[in-house]
């Protein structure tokens, strides 16, 4: 690591100053990630184990795949509320495909791979039905993905009629159990939703777009970017995050259930970003901060967990974690 | 500046209009819906979250939004049926006290380490749940029925459920607060523009930290109906309240940017959804149609829709007018 020479862009300060604050809000989440690893190798037994590695991964998989899509709506200065619910609803669309509860199918490889892209879709449209009210109407985000936060998980009940769907296909479940490489293929998925988002962030001009707006949506509108499409597409993209981190929950359980199927993600995925050190007022994110920052409140609760601290005192530790680390942004904003 | 006045009372006659249509409604389409039992046991039931929603509207009217009240609910029902066998007193006492303490910590991170509302009450949101399953062991506390406490929640005054007094007590208060006094006025302004409230010299920050320990002590009070209605502390209770009662705040008429609210027209949010459910009861219970109780939540966010879409088109109108 070579943290301490990469400090270029002092904020106001003497070059070559060393500014705490601005390093801890730079760094702060690796910091963090490092010191857990290191207490937990000194400390936790059997720790340093593929096991542990698998675990850990496969817990925070969808929490970061829901967080990806998050981080941008984020960028634009936005949040959706709507992620958990929309979980919900895939999660119960898709056995009802593969189960051949809506059109028979015969062939099980085709079943699966629509139960796979139809319910990640509809997923998708409800997020863009976000984007739509929130570009079209200007209503404020949070209250705009309160609407399906609520309706959601409602249609996702009322279509399973609140019952439990059990299944066991295989093929299906290759999503939450196969291990391609012998990297557990959620895993997979979850490296190329952060890799496709890292690169739509950076490297093309969507990426420039989001940021733009979440900096000031004003100045966009005026520079001619198409601030009403680009809100669109963050909260599709948000959308179809969601129902795929909900098709990876039910093939982990082998069962979806409308009830329980990303319940609180929002308040995870949201969390996440924010230790991440994305700015929740938009204008600055970070894909990889995110994953660090979810790695970290998932390591957090392992750590606590694994040396017998209840889980009830983890969400206080979390809790604690989040405003340290958006208080030390906000340090650095303030300067 | 008038006409942005007249667009707020038109969305808070809306919802009082709504309200009465759909009490006349149901009661043209089912007998016994305005019967004494049918009106108490909704009042009963809904006050938890009206006491939740009035909070909310004092903290969104700031400009702020509070979404730590479901899980510090349940905290202040932990609280109260602890503190249950030393009577009913003692255990508003504690309910509302742990409530206050939350609202006071949510105000410091708020108004002295400048975190976002959002952000602030979020952690304390789950730092509340924590701590409430911690008390309870992750199991329900049974409440005393000895000490008069579950009067609070399942006793009547005068032949009025108690929970509804309390709540038609701090919604008049409330009300008092927010039309006749400084720092109701100060709500308003801080909500509508912090900065030109500072340049008044309006104690901005004090006004907002008031909001965030009225909403905590509010939601510890709905803890302790909550506790006294149902016989136990829920640590569980309280999961998206929250969000429920933004909604009751939006759909009555208070701009979710601060500046522009009504404490009258928050309760009659509140009934609005609370009752939907009712009526969804007693469509049921005709037994023309059978829909399930899954589909309250999906009537719920459409009613919430058309409120939001149609209160966006009103501030669009009224802001193309100006």
């Amino acid at each position: 690591m070579k943290e301490l020479a990469v400090n270029p862009v002092p904020k106001g300060e003497i070059r070559g100053h060393f500014d705490l604050f601005d390093f801890l809000a730079r760094y702060g989440t690796v910091i963090a990630l490092v010191l857990l690893l290191c207490f937990n190798l000194a400390f936790t037994r059997n720790f340093a184990t593929l096991q542990t590695l698998n675990v850990n991964l496969t817990q925070v998989c969808t929490i970061v795949i829901v967080a990806v899509g998050m981080t941008l709506v984020i960028g634009t200065g936005g949040i959706d509320l709507s992620v958990g619910s929309l979980m919900a609803i895939s999660g119960a669309l898709a056995p009802m495909i593969f189960m051949s509860k809506i059109v028979p199918i015969d062939n099980i490889a085709l079943a699966v791979t629509i139960a796979i892209v139809v319910p990640v879709l509809v997923a998708g449209m409800f997020g863009l039905f976000n984007g739509w009210l929130i570009a079209r109407f200007r209503v404020q985000p949070i209250v705009a993905t309160l609407v399906l936060f609520i309706a959601g998980r409602g249609i996702a009940q009322v279509i399973t009629n609140g019952n439990l769907q059990v299944f066991k296909v295989p093929e299906f479940q290759w999503i939450g159990f196969g291990r391609p490489f012998g990297i557990p293929a959620q895993v997979l998925i979850m490296a190329v939703v952060v890799l496709l988002a890292w690169w739509a962030l950076r490297r093309t001009v969507f990426g420039r777009d989001v940021l733009a707006i979440g900096g000031n949506e004003k100045a966009s509108t005026l520079a001619g970017i198409a601030v009403g499409r680009v809100k669109l597409a963050v909260y599709a993209i948000s959308g179809l995050c969601a129902g795929l981190a909900g098709l990876v929950v039910i093939a982990i359980n082998s069962a979806s259930d409308a009830n329980l199927v990303g319940l609180g993600m929002e308040l995870d995925a949201i969390a996440a970003v924010a230790v991440g050190g994305t700015l929740l007022s938009g204008g600055k994110a970070t894909i990889i901060g995110t994953l660090l920052g979810a790695l970290t409140i998932q390591l957090v609760r392992y750590t606590l967990l694994a040396n017998g601290v209840p889980d009830a005192a983890a969400l206080v530790v979390k809790a604690a974690i989040i405003v340290g680390a958006v208080w030390l942004q906000q340090q650095n904003r303030v300067r | 500046m008038r006409k942005i006045d007249f667009g707020g009372l038109l969305s808070t006659y809306g919802v009082v209009i709504a309200l009465l249509a759909l009490i006349a409604f149901g009661w043209l389409r089912y007998e016994n819906f305005l019967g004494m039992f049918n009106i108490m046991s909704v009042l009963r039931y809904n006050s938890m979250f009206a006491l939740v929603a009035l909070g909310m509207c004092f903290v969104i009217m700031t400009g702020g939004i509070d979404l730590s009240v479901g899980t510090v609910a349940a905290l202040g029902s932990v609280a109260a049926a602890y503190s249950s066998p030393y009577g009913p007193i003692a255990g508003l006492a504690a309910g509302v006290g742990v409530g206050t303490v939350v609202g006071l910590i949510n105000a410091v991170m708020i108004t002295r380490m400048h975190i976002m509302p959002f952000i602030a009450t979020l952690a304390s949101m789950l730092a509340a749940s924590g701590t409430a399953l911690l008390l309870a062991n992750n199991r329900s506390v049974p409440v005393s029925y000895q000490s008069g406490f579950t009067d609070l929640g399942q006793g009547n005054f005068v032949g009025l459920p108690i929970p509804a007094i309390i709540a038609a007590i701090a919604y008049i208060l409330g009300w008092v607060v927010l039309n006749y006094t400084a720092t109701g006025r100060g709500v308003l302004a801080v909500g509508g523009s912090e900065e030109s409230a500072k340049l008044m010299g309006l104690p901005a920050d004090r006004i907002k930290a008031l909001a965030y320990i009225a909403s905590g002590g509010l939601a510890g009070l709905a803890g302790v109906i909550l506790a006294a209605q149902f016989g136990a502390g829920q640590p569980i209770e309280g999961v998206g309240w929250e969000l429920f009662a933004i909604a009751s705040v939006v759909v009555g008429g208070t701009l979710l940017t601060g500046g522009v609210g009504s404490v009258g027209s928050t309760l009659a949010g509140v009934l609005l959804l609370g009752i939907l459910f009712t009526v969804l009861n007693f469509e049921n219970g005709l037994g023309w149609i059978s829909l399930s109780a899954y589909w309250q939540s999906v009537i719920r966010g459409a009613f919430l829709l058309a409120v939001v879409i149609l209160q966006a088109r009103l501030v669009a109108g009224e802001t193309s007018r100006t």
